[in-house]
């Protein structure tokens, strides 16, 4: 007999049609599954009735994989081959991880994503978080589907706002190899304004404070008409509860007087003091009690005050990226509607206390701040499936968090789709040659906000080759850039006339990280008069190029029209611009560019005049009219 | 005529789920003709009760049922179950002739 559901009213599933959707939070310490059931979000619990799936994978020799807490036990014991956190190499290289040195792995840098070597052989983060998410997956299937003949219909997988395309592509990839469907990528402060119902509630500015186990993160996110756009966001890649229970492992290891630990003591301390934390954020107390590997023994008691005293300055460190974040996005913290915890850290006493009072007003708190972002990806999920949410239409819609552009001429960037812009989008716009007879265009894909090549990160490079030679400005090539529902770039170049077309799909070797982002942004707003000046100056070098090329085009072909006095003239005010081009400044070769403009105005006249001739010449005037 | 009637642990997670929800005047169960053994339940929160509905209260909630339902359903206990891992509604339905294999569906 089959174990039903209720519905909302009207839309009961037929039979053998149920169609179940989870949504994964796959985080960075722990991740989670939830589902809607019954109308509402739940997370799915284990055999042992635990929510949270610590994101560990253990490999063994006899090539036994384990994921969640059976693997997190053995982190003290077997550091190699126990991965954690392994959510920070995503889609990188050795080189784009911050204070790498101090993870206790075996790396091996390869093209495009680091491996881990273990005992099962080399690893790629792709595959170890395909081993969470595998156990997730077991979970709602045994939670939900068991008994009944519904079936998995995907999944809705949150990433970080500032996830860059390899990291979005290589979360996609884990979920693909632990066969999940994904439905889609979710940002998760948008995930976290979901599970809030604020898509629901009152249009306005809300501000999510995620502080997980290893990363900080604020979004600054405006509601408008169902749509999320991300104003700005900042944080500290480096920065999260695991650096309150190192500084209380700093404080064991002066209490106790010791020094130079072995790996696995190192671990056990850690976890002791995790625990102490997680004791004093809910009871006020806490006592640390261990035996070290040489029998030694710590039994130490921190007191609440001790801890805040200890851990106050890494509070203070979240609260400088929540001004720059109100900063960059125009705003004062009384503009903020309201404010959404993430991440089991927040849970902290002190830590409430300081985003209050940054605020201005108490947080939005009354829901697990380790849950929120799987129930918002878990609802998100089930209106993907097709299971209606209760609310009517509820279009959820993200935005890209940098422009998207390519390289014109000059060095310049032309922005094809502007930051903010909700996925998933497709824009295009029409380009041309430059030179006549050009038979070949390069298409740059660039991503920021800055206005020279050089500022901005470089996506992509193909090239659209087979343009019929033509006079430059003849060709009309179309350039499309089209943006996925999860922020994937593709990019075609097509030849209007002739339809020859080119395309490349963008998936950067290497990804940026948070604070590159930030700092892009960042230096955007700072440099925006010289980005300005600089974009005017390649503009009237690009000019005057033309204008260049344009002259000693007509200099062949009819010199013949000028006397010498007005050659010489042109000459001089040619000469004056080619030098100024390299070097002047702007105005200086502005005003090169006009005084060859007036020179040759004469010349253009007449010019125009022989070619109206020729080109009347032998025709009868009839023909014209 | 018996009626529907819920167990007690049907009716705490009903009136739980409602809260949770935060609207809906009851539960309404029904039938449709679907599915593989010809007839489907309809298990669905209710937002309003329509003039025709029979309206039959258990442990303070409201079940209600269309006329044309109730044949299919009289004598029902809708009870809430945990199968292995997961959990849910099992309809009790002395009507059943015979039910597809996975109860989804059924005959009467």
């Amino acid at each position: 007999m089959a174990l039903l559901q209720i519905s909302e009213p009207g839309e009961s599933p037929a039979p053998h049609q149920r169609r179940v959707a989870i949504g994964i939070d796959l985080g960075t310490t722990n991740s989670l599954v939830a589902v809607v059931r019954n109308g509402s979000a739940e997370v799915l619990r284990d055999e042992a009735g635990r929510t949270l799936l610590p994101s560990v994978v253990r490999y063994e020799e006899n090539g036994r994989v384990t994921a969640g807490a059976e693997a997190q036990r053995h982190l003290a014991r077997d550091p190699r081959n126990t991965i954690a956190s392994v959510k920070r190499f995503m889609g990188r290289g050795v080189a784009d991880v911050p204070n790498i040195e101090n993870a206790p792995y075996d790396f091996v840098d390869a093209p495009g994503m680091l491996r881990l070597r273990t005992v099962a052989g080399p690893k790629s983060p792709v595959e170890v978080s395909a081993e969470i998410l595998k156990a997730l997956r077991a979970r709602a299937e045994a939670r939900v589907l068991e008994g009944t003949s519904a079936e998995l219909a995907g999944a809705v997988v949150t990433v970080p706002a500032y996830f860059d395309d390899a990291q979005r592509q290589a979360t996609k990839d884990a979920a693909k190899l632990a066969g999940l469907n994904v439905l889609r990528l979710l940002n998760e402060p948008t995930a976290a304004a979901v599970a809030y119902g604020l898509d629901n509630a009152a249009e306005g500015i809300y501000a999510i404070y995620d502080l997980g186990g290893g990363t900080f993160d604020i979004s600054i996110l405006r509601l408008t008409r169902g749509v999320f756009e991300v104003l700005s966001t900042g944080g500290d890649s480096a920065l999260g509860g695991d650096d309150f229970d190192h500084r209380l492992y700093c404080w064991v290891l002066d209490e106790a007087r010791l020094t130079q630990l072995p790996p696995e003591d190192t671990r056990l301390l850690l976890i002791k003091c995790r625990e102490a934390k997680e004791a004093l954020t809910l009871h006020g107390v806490a006592r640390i009690n261990a035996e070290l590997s040489d029998g030694r023994k710590v039994n130490l008691t921190p007191s609440q005050a001790k801890f805040f005293e200890l851990t106050q300055h890494l509070v203070q460190k979240t609260i400088g990226p929540v001004k720059r974040a109100l900063r960059d996005a125009g705003l004062a913290p009384a503009d903020v509607q309201g404010v959404v915890m993430v991440g089991g850290a927040t849970r902290m006493p002190h830590v409430q206390r300081a985003v209050a009072e940054a605020f201005g007003k108490p947080p939005l708190n009354n829901l697990d701040p380790d849950q929120v972002v799987a129930l918002g990806a878990a609802m998100q999920a089930d209106q993907l499936a097709g299971n209606r949410a209760g609310n009517g239409d509820w279009l959820l819609l993200d935005v890209i968090p940098l422009s998207l552009g390519l390289e014109t001429m000059g060095g310049l960037v032309e922005k094809i789709i502007p930051r903010n812009s909700t996925i998933p989008i497709a824009r295009g716009q029409e380009f041309t040659t430059f030179k006549d007879g050009q038979t070949a265009m390069a298409i740059h894909v660039l991503q920021g906000e800055r206005e020279r090549v050089s500022d901005c990160r470089s996506l992509a490079r193909f090239e659209l080759r087979g343009i019929p030679a033509m006079v430059a400005g003849a060709a009309r090539i179309m350039v499309t850039f089209q943006v996925d529902a999860d922020g994937l770039l593709s990019v075609t170049a097509r030849e209007q006339s002739t339809g020859i077309e080119s395309a490349i799909v963008v998936k950067p070797s290497y990804g940026l990280s948070d604070a590159e982002i930030a700092r892009m942004l960042q230096e955007s707003f700072q440099h925006a008069d010289d980005d300005m000046e600089a974009r005017a100056l390649a503009e009237i070098r690009v000019e005057g190029e033309q204008l260049l090329a344009a002259t000693g085009a007509a200099l062949a072909q009819d010199a013949d029209l000028l006397d010498e006095s007005e050659r010489a003239a042109i000459d001089a005010a040619a000469a004056a611009l080619a030098a100024l081009l390299s070097q002047g400044d702007r105005r200086q070769i502005k005003r090169a560019f006009d005084a060859l403009g007036a020179a040759t105005g004469g010349f253009a006249a007449r010019r125009m005049d022989r070619g109206v001739q020729s080109a009347l010449t032998g025709h009868h005037i009839s023909e014209l009219a | 005529m018996m009626g529907v009637t819920l167990t007690e642990s049907a009716a705490r997670h009903v009136a739980s789920f409602i809260t949770k929800r935060g609207k809906g005047v009851g539960l309404r169960l029904g039938v449709r003709t679907t599915g593989c053994s010809g007839l489907a339940y309809k298990l669905e929160f209710a937002d309003a009760v329509n003039p025709e509905d029979h309206v039959f209260e258990s442990h303070s909630v409201k079940v209600l049922i269309d006329p044309k339902s109730l044949p299919y359903l009289d004598g029902t206990e809708l009870d809430f179950a945990r199968e292995g891992l997961n959990e849910g509604f099992k309809f009790n339905n002395p009507n059943v002739k015979d039910a597809c294999g996975c109860g989804e569906s059924f005959n009467v």
